[in-house]
């Protein structure tokens, strides 16, 4: 063979190489996460190698989310999806069984401690509990509110994003590690939070039942105006119950989360005569440039504000 | 006596916000009332219903714009209600078109272009929920509004209320006297539109059409005269927010339902027992004849 010939094949096959690594580095991992909280989840522990598309964005309430075509479309182009699962989003099965996506489907609380609701809380000021039989699955779905569960979610991701993309298994495994260890160290910055607050004083209500994996995790009671989900209407009898109890027991921990209408609260607070502490993060995060963009963000910031508020009552 | 007092009482005694919403469904029903009698009687029925749907994408609109505000909500559902309103009452005087049929497509317009808005906006609190809050919650600002929209039905109606009858029941002759018709037939329709959004900032979207028509439907039964109808709407509709709370706080049912629900007791009472062409009076009409 000529040697220019030997030339012009190296160069070709030095630039098919080239092309194709390329192409490998182009080509991101396409992943579609059914909310923000496990948007911000996937990001951080497939880094670069993943591109992430969240159906419910910032401050949605992905309990009464309706899928629209963009979303099917997003479904079918995915490399993995990530749901939450415990009944979380009961939407999300019908999505990927119309979008036809074939691949593998993640549930992120697989393997995490699920809490029933018990039935001191079923009975309690909820109005929703009792005359909302339908609610088959008594599974608390919101277990990313405890920390514990959170290293659970980024495990499962990870192991998820390896199996899609054996070649990333290294980073995939030190991206989750190194979020495993913020988690941990979280962790222990509550738990000193909350330490500072005497048991019995660790009592606080929140507009809607989402922080259920909060409280078992540190030890504080949490009550509750509207049952476990959006979906159920307040009644009279349900909110004068909740204001004699903050009347009765001095609660200075009163609350709103993001997803959920203020108004109701806001009368709640004004007559039993307390200032609302602010907006709690629980099914959502904020807006990137809001106190809660990422999942460790929203952590501190309603940690911090619950803390604050019960030191009030002290 | 004092197990009486606990029951019917206290409950608004004791909390402030049981007493907001039974002042919220004073003012509803004083000016429901009136509008629903008209709007039967105008066999509008309906109509009621198509603006209420109407109102979505303004108070969409006005929470795009300036997130939970009352006023901008307000103004916008006001604005898109009125729009239908004054659109559908232009087509049925220039066109051959009637009004129940004009009034169909544009408040599905309206509908359509307000469910576009929700989706647009990309967030999914339930905006629904978010716009349109429950009786349970209504602040002081909400219930001057309510009590305004009141007031303003209140001293319109006084001021047209001649023409308003003349023009119900015989158009032709008010055309020959003076020719107002078309601007009563305006200013009424404002009126509805009004008290629907009174009734949406207190009730909620499905709610609100609610104590402005099953009222007016029941009274049909125990009245002749506009104004005295008016007045049994006025009671029925009072009675049921009064009985509706009372049921809501004692049972712990949701308020909204509570309220219509009892309301529609009155209806079938109504319906079976009233004074007037009712169903016993019917039957009792008709053996008197026979025998």
């Amino acid at each position: 063979m000529p040697v220019i010939a030997r030339i012009f094949l190296l160069f070709l096959a030095l630039g098919l190489a080239n092309g194709i690594t390329e192409a490998r580095a182009e080509k991101k991992v396409k992943v579609v996460a059914s909310f923000s909280i496990l948007g911000d989840m996937v990001k951080n522990v497939g880094g670069h190698r993943v591109e992430v598309i969240t159906l419910v964005g910032p401050n949605g309430d992905a309990h009464v989310y309706e899928p629209t075509p963009a979303d099917a479309k997003a479904l079918s182009a995915a490399d993995l999806v990530v749901i939450n699962g415990l009944g979380f989003e009961g939407w999300m099965e019908r999505l990927i069984r119309t979008s036809g996506y074939q691949g593998p489907v993640v549930v992120a609380s697989q393997g995490s401690k699920p809490r029933g609701m018990t039935e001191e809380e079923e009975a309690a000021p909820g109005p929703g509990a009792k005359h909302e039989p339908k609610h088959e699955h008594k599974i608390d779905p919101h277990a990313w509110q405890d920390l514990g569960n959170g290293r659970v979610y980024a495990e499962n991701i990870a192991k998820a994003l390896i199996s899609v993309d054996p070649q990333g298994a290294p980073t995939y495994q030190a991206n989750a590690d190194a979020y495993k260890a913020k988690l941990d160290e979280l962790d222990r910055w509550v738990k000193t939070e909350f330490s500072s607050i005497p048991k019995e004083k660790r009592r606080m209500i929140t507009s809607h039942d989402a922080l259920g994996y909060l409280g078992a995790a540190y030890g504080i009671t949490i009550l509750s105006p509207m049952g476990v989900s959006t979906e159920s209407e307040p009644s009279a009898g349900g909110i004068a119950r909740l204001i004699k109890q903050i009347r009765k027991e001095r609660i200075t921990a009163v609350f709103i989360e993001n997803v959920t209408d203020p108004r109701l609260m806001e009368q709640v607070a004004k007559e039993s005569g307390i200032i609302l502490r602010g907006e709690l993060y629980s099914d959502a995060l904020s807006k990137p440039e809001g106190p809660a963009a990422t999942y460790l963000d929203m952590f501190k910031n309603n940690v911090t504000k619950i803390v604050a508020a019960m030191r009030q009552g002290l | 006596m004092n197990y009486l007092y606990a029951f019917f009482l206290a409950p608004f005694q004791d909390f402030i916000f049981m007493r907001h919403a039974l002042v919220a469904c004073l003012a509803l029903a004083l000016g429901c009332g009136p509008v629903g009698v008209l709007l039967v009687l105008r066999r509008m029925s309906l109509v009621g219903d198509a603006l209420s749907h109407a109102v979505l994408p303004g108070a969409a609109l006005g929470f795009l714009v300036s997130g939970l505000s009352l006023y901008a909500m307000t103004l916008g559902g006001m604005a898109a209600g009125l729009a239908v309103a004054l659109l559908a009452g232009a087509v049925t005087r220039l066109t051959l078109l009637r009004e129940d049929a004009s009034f169909a497509a544009l408040y599905l317009i309206s509908l359509a272009s307000g469910v576009l808005i929700v989706s647009l906006r990309g967030s999914n609190i339930d905006l629904i929920h978010v716009l349109f809050g429950t009786i349970l919650a209504v602040d002081d600002a909400a219930l001057i509004l309510v009590a305004a929209i009141t007031t303003v039905t209140f001293l319109s109606l006084a001021i047209i209320y001649r023409p308003l009858i003349v023009e119900c029941f015989d158009p032709g002759f008010l055309r020959c006297v003076g020719g107002w018709g078309p601007a009563m037939h305006f200013i009424f329709l404002v009126l509805v539109v009004l008290n629907l959004v009174a009734g949406f900032r207190a009730l909620g979207t499905l709610m609100a059409v609610g104590l402005m028509m099953v009222p007016a439907a029941a009274a049909r039964f125990w009245a002749r005269q506009v104004w005295s109808m008016a007045l049994a709407a006025v009671v029925i509709a009072l009675l049921s927010g009064y009985a509706g709370l009372l049921l809501s706080f004692h049972v712990n049912l949701p308020s909204g339902p509570a309220i219509i629900l009892t309301a529609g007791v009155c209806y079938f009472f109504s319906v079976i027992f009233g004074t007037h062409a009712s169903i016993y009076r019917r039957r009792r009409v008709a053996l008197h004849l026979g025998g």
